[in-house]
């Protein structure tokens, strides 16, 4: 399969999001707050690497240089991720993991809801199936989330910390890039920086419903999806990664 | 000698073959099983759907067909996995609803609740109880033992339960 360059990108941002995020969300299996939550987040952790494995594979296919989805997860080095920033950023409290997880999801469903009509068979495939299992991530993100905004006194302060802490990061998903605009004229996929206002949609009201108070924006950019990731991603790295680099080619 | 099994020998052998997380319905009245085709040298092909994407299930549902199917006396087995269209709980079979009640787990609701355009507000369900039938339910948690369940209890019974998501 020939693919362009572009093409291989953008599938690879979406797998490597879904991988990253998978990565941290599993990192809670054991420590969240209650037994029910530490199930959520951990089938939600499932989806999500189910998804990558998905992605990935696919991308390795239109790459045709005969990478699979676990050489692409295990084996390239950091700034060959394409991921956002903020999925690799570390949970720090249930408050935190909460808001990332509204922040990303909505941002993941409309994208999911466009990609069900890509032009790429594959990907169109792959859409289909997990739009289903996001808009479950939604609602346990945004159930939560208002319930710790307009809960208690320290619930709210935590949700309003994360949010603060969490926003900045969220330019990044509208940041343009080079060859988005013609992949979407090629009916491959929406340019991110497209889906700015249908995200605040969803996002903004649901914040108020929590009470929280939505930040300013502000100049700060990560650059994750280019390849340029923040001090913690190395470390999740090595963390996801070591087995293979350790013992290269192992399988159980 | 190579034995062979017909396309609805194959079809039955699977009716046999249980869902691992949940052995009382099979995976042809989960509706995972698409197609059973024979061709003339005896390979029998399989078409399986996964319900979620990390279904940890789906590698040993697989196994578990390609070894019954072997063991009815198929002379060789491939299982093949197709994503489109997504498995939808609309798959799941009438008779397997009821089966899924008798065990304690509600069987998934309508899927217009689930089209995936609609974002969130809650969906508050009201389920019925599946041991005592009362309506006094609560939600615990959106995510079960598994993605595709959801944990509930009982107000009058006080026993828990399991809801199918629909999706």
């Amino acid at each position: 399969m020939s693919a362009s360059q572009e093409h291989i990108e953008y599938v690879l941002r979406l797998g490597d999001n879904a991988l990253i995020l998978g990565q941290r969300m599993s990192e809670c299996c054991g420590h969240a707050p209650v037994l029910e939550e530490d199930m959520a987040l951990a089938n939600m952790a499932l989806d999500l690497i189910g998804q990558a494995r998905m992605l990935l594979s696919h991308a390795g296919r239109l790459e045709g240089r005969d990478r699979d989805e676990d050489q692409l997860a295990f084996l390239r080095p950091e700034h060959h991720f394409r991921n956002l920033t903020l999925c690799e950023l570390p949970n720090h409290d249930f408050a935190r993991t909460v808001v990332r997880g509204l922040l990303f999801s909505a941002f993941q469903m409309l994208l999911l809801q466009r990609l069900v009509k890509s032009g790429d068979a594959d990907l169109a495939a792959i859409a289909a199936k997990s739009v289903k299992e996001t808009r479950y991530h939604l609602q346990h993100a945004g159930d939560w989330a208002i319930r710790l905004g307009d809960g208690s006194d320290e619930s709210h302060r935590r949700a309003q910390e994360a949010l603060d802490y969490l926003w900045p990061y969220t330019s990044e998903f509208f940041s343009p890039v080079t060859g988005d605009p013609e992949l979407a004229d090629a009916g491959i996929g929406p340019a991110w920086s497209e889906l700015e206002s249908a995200w605040e949609a969803i996002v903004v009201p649901l914040l108020n419903e929590a009470t929280l108070v939505v930040p300013a924006r502000t100049p700060f950019r990560s650059f994750g999806k280019f390849g340029r990731h923040s001090e913690h991603m190395g470390h999740l790295l090595a963390q996801m990664q070591y087995m293979q680099r350790a013992y290269p080619g192992a399988k159980w | 000698m190579v034995t062979m099994l017909t396309q609805e020998q194959a079809w039955k052998v699977l009716e046999a073959v249980p869902d691992p997380e949940i052995p009382v319905v099979s995976v042809i009245e989960l509706g995972i099983v698409r197609e059973v085709d024979a061709a003339a040298d005896g390979q029998l092909r399989v078409v399986v759907t996964p319900t979620y994407s990390g279904c940890p299930a789906t590698e040993v549902i697989a196994e578990d067909i390609r070894n019954a199917l072997l063991t009815a006396g198929a002379g060789s087995v491939s299982v093949e996995t197709r994503l489109s269209p997504a498995w939808t709980t609309d798959w799941i079979a009438t008779d397997a609803r009821e089966k899924l009640r008798a065990y304690g787990i509600v069987p998934p609701g309508e899927r217009s609740a689930c089209d995936g355009a609609r974002p969130i507000h809650f969906v508050r369900r009201q389920l019925s109880c599946p041991r005592c039938g009362s309506t006094d339910t609560a939600r615990i948690s959106e995510f079960g033992s598994t993605a595709c369940k959801a944990l509930y209890r009982c107000k009058d019974c006080l026993e828990p339960f399991e809801y199918f998501k629909p999706i």
